[in-house]
């Protein structure tokens, strides 16, 4: 790129994001075979290893919130409650279906099932939700989340305040990377089709957007059913990592973590959100030797971090590091080494 | 409702047209925004090829009449017949489907999406892969996925903009901007295109370029071209009919010669003379 060098008007040459996606799903891959082999091999602590599908889960869910809150750039606040939806589907169809059907058939059926019903809820309430934005749409999804969380709590069927039991425990490390991998694929192809050009013309200009013959109720409708279905599929991984599933766990507190997470990783990045939901995870964990002070430092931590983010210094410093700014520094130091040897 | 007459106002179509449909036909329209009228019996004929300027002074409802063109709102009273078609209750996309596309007055890029995206959205209807195709990313996608490339980059060549293709949109000077903003509803092919002051903000060179680029657009595209423009070299060098609007009102039409001596127009922009 020889004018981004001399470029009078500063203008930003955007980033090709399918080759960087595919530096992200690797380095996925490699961490996971490490953190496989240190699990296998006994190295990790107990405490350590229960972690490990959390953190798959926590990845599922801020991508999909990514979807909204990065891409189509609507505030939502009520992820959770689809998560909760798409959990006790999925638990309630593994209970039943215990005795009939083998693991290897009923927990993938389990899995697609959670993802549907959450899509089921997410066009239902989608439907009112969708004709309000920005600040609004916040605060009616936050309250649908709530809904349906009391609802849950009120049923029979879903065992109610005391939790659902008797969800056989399917999920396991290997299972939760593979729907992180396929959840990732899909989004990212998503983005960078005909159709993520449609969510992402809407986000930056919906006026625009609708003149140049984009059905932007469709696309909103899409964009948010996606994000639910993961959600529940999301939700199903959790129900199966646990021996009793509680509704109390679905409260606001979650989509607000949740929400933490994807405005930490970078809103509209999906590697951002992959590492800030990794790190939002283990952090509690990581500090709870400090026992009293673990809130606090969590606090800190997340203090610490968004300054960074913010700061066009720390961004800086970022590219200098980036593997494109690496290779053109490499580039220059050879040109000049040559240029000395010739004179 | 009004009833249809046929071509309500002496029309303006340049005799190339004259055999023609018109491409827009727009008659009695007019709309309220509660006690006020802001558009008032705006009569309004536009040839297949034609190139066509609406005036005024500010204030005067220009903008307004191109929002009731592409449904951003709906008429109190009128019609609207693109193509033959009445597009009464449509939704804007709809109407862009149909064949009307439009640049703003405020520039309204996709601005963090880079210069081939957004030239890309444009072309949004007519890249043909279903939602499986978008998350699967099969040999058919990839297909529509150059061509639209393809037919994007093509596109821009009209400006010679292709250098900046991979660009973020935001970042483009501001003349850059206006142009792909006009790719951008060239993309949608449309059969009529509403530009709204693509001259605002440059200088007389830079106009006198435009000048050429509206008329390569329209010999290239065979489409018909309706702007609103400040400008008045620009708008008397390229447009063939010319309708004056104040306070919502047509109050002159016209080729470009007849508006220059029309004294309602010069009443309007410079006040009456006092006696």
């Amino acid at each position: 790129m020889q004018n981004n060098q001399h470029n009078p008007f500063g203008i930003k040459m955007s980033k090709k994001p399918l080759t960087k996606n595919i530096v992200t799903l690797t380095a996925l891959v490699i961490a996971f075979a490490v953190m496989l082999v240190l699990s296998e091999a006994g190295i990790l602590s107990r405490h350590m290893r229960s972690m490990l599908v959390p953190v798959c889960i926590n990845i599922i869910l801020a991508v999909s919130l990514n979807l909204l809150v990065g891409f189509l750039g609507e505030l939502t606040l009520g992820h959770a409650g689809f998560m909760s939806v798409g959990a006790y589907a999925g638990c309630l169809f593994s209970i039943a279906m215990k005795e009939i059907l083998p693991m290897a058939i009923r927990f993938p059926l389990a899995m697609l099932v959670g993802g549907l019903v959450a899509a089921v809820f997410g066009v239902i309430i989608g439907i009112p939700v969708l004709r309000l934005h920005g600040d609004y749409l916040a605060i009616v999804t936050l309250a649908f989340g709530e809904i349906i969380r009391s609802v849950i709590i009120n049923l029979e069927f879903t065992g109610g305040a005391a939790g659902l039991k008797g969800t056989p425990q399917d999920s396991t490390f290997v299972i939760a990377f593979i729907v992180v991998m396929i959840t990732l694929i899909l989004i990212i192809n998503l983005v960078n089709s005909r159709h993520g050009r449609a969510i992402m013309a809407i986000r930056d200009n919906r006026i625009a957007a609708e003149a140049s013959g984009i059905n932007v109720t469709y696309f909103r409708m899409l964009a948010f059913v996606m994000a639910a279905f993961f959600a529940g599929v999301a939700g199903v991984l959790y129900g199966h990592n646990l021996s009793i599933l509680t509704a109390g766990t679905f409260d606001y507190n979650k989509s607000i973590e949740l929400l933490v997470i994807v405005v930490l990783g970078g809103m509209g990045s999906i590697r951002g959100s992959i590492v800030s939901a990794i790190i939002i995870t283990l952090l509690p964990e990581v500090l709870r030797d400090l026992a009293d002070y673990r809130m606090l430092i969590y606090a800190l931590v997340l203090i610490i971090m968004m300054l960074l983010n913010a700061s066009p210094r720390f961004a800086a410093v970022k590219a200098q590091f980036s593997p494109a700014a690496l290779k053109a520094a490499a580039a220059a130091k050879k040109a000049a080494k040559e240029g000395n040897a010739n004179e | 409702m009004s009833k249809l007459v046929p071509l309500p106002s002496k029309a303006l179509v340049p005799e190339r047209d004259a055999d023609k449909f018109p491409i827009l036909d727009v008659r009695h329209l007019g709309i309220d925004f509660g006690g006020l009228t802001a558009v008032d019996d705006f009569n309004f004929t536009m040839g297949r090829t034609e190139i066509g300027g609406l005036i005024g002074p500010n204030g005067a409802g220009k903008t307004t009449v191109f929002n009731l063109l592409t449904n951003v709102y709906r008429p109190t009273r009128g019609s609207i017949l693109l193509d033959g078609v009445d597009t009464l209750g449509m939704s804007t996309h709809q109407v862009n489907k149909l064949g009307i596309a439009r640049t703003f007055q405020n520039i309204r890029l996709f601005t963090n999406m880079s210069v081939l995206d957004n030239v890309k959205v444009g072309l949004h209807n007519s890249t043909k892969s279903n939602l499986f195709a978008s998350v699967t990313h099969g040999p058919a996608f990839h297909k529509a996925e150059r061509k639209a490339k393809e037919r994007a980059l093509e596109l821009l060549s009209v400006f010679h903009m292709e250098d900046l293709a991979d660009a973020q949109a935001g970042s483009l000077p501001y003349g850059a901007q206006r142009r792909l903003e006009i790719v951008r509803a060239l993309a949608t092919e449309p059969g009529i295109m509403l530009l709204d002051e693509p001259a605002a903000g440059m200088n007389p060179s830079e106009t006198a370029e435009l000048m050429e680029n509206i008329r390569k657009i329209r010999d290239t595209f065979q489409i018909a071209i309706m702007l609103i423009e400040h400008d008045m070299s620009l708008v008397m060098g390229i447009c063939e009919g010319i309708a004056v609007l104040n306070y919502g009102k047509i109050i002159a039409k016209g080729t470009p010669d007849e508006i220059k001596s029309n004294p309602a127009v010069i009443e309007a922009y410079l006040g009456k003379k006092e006696e």
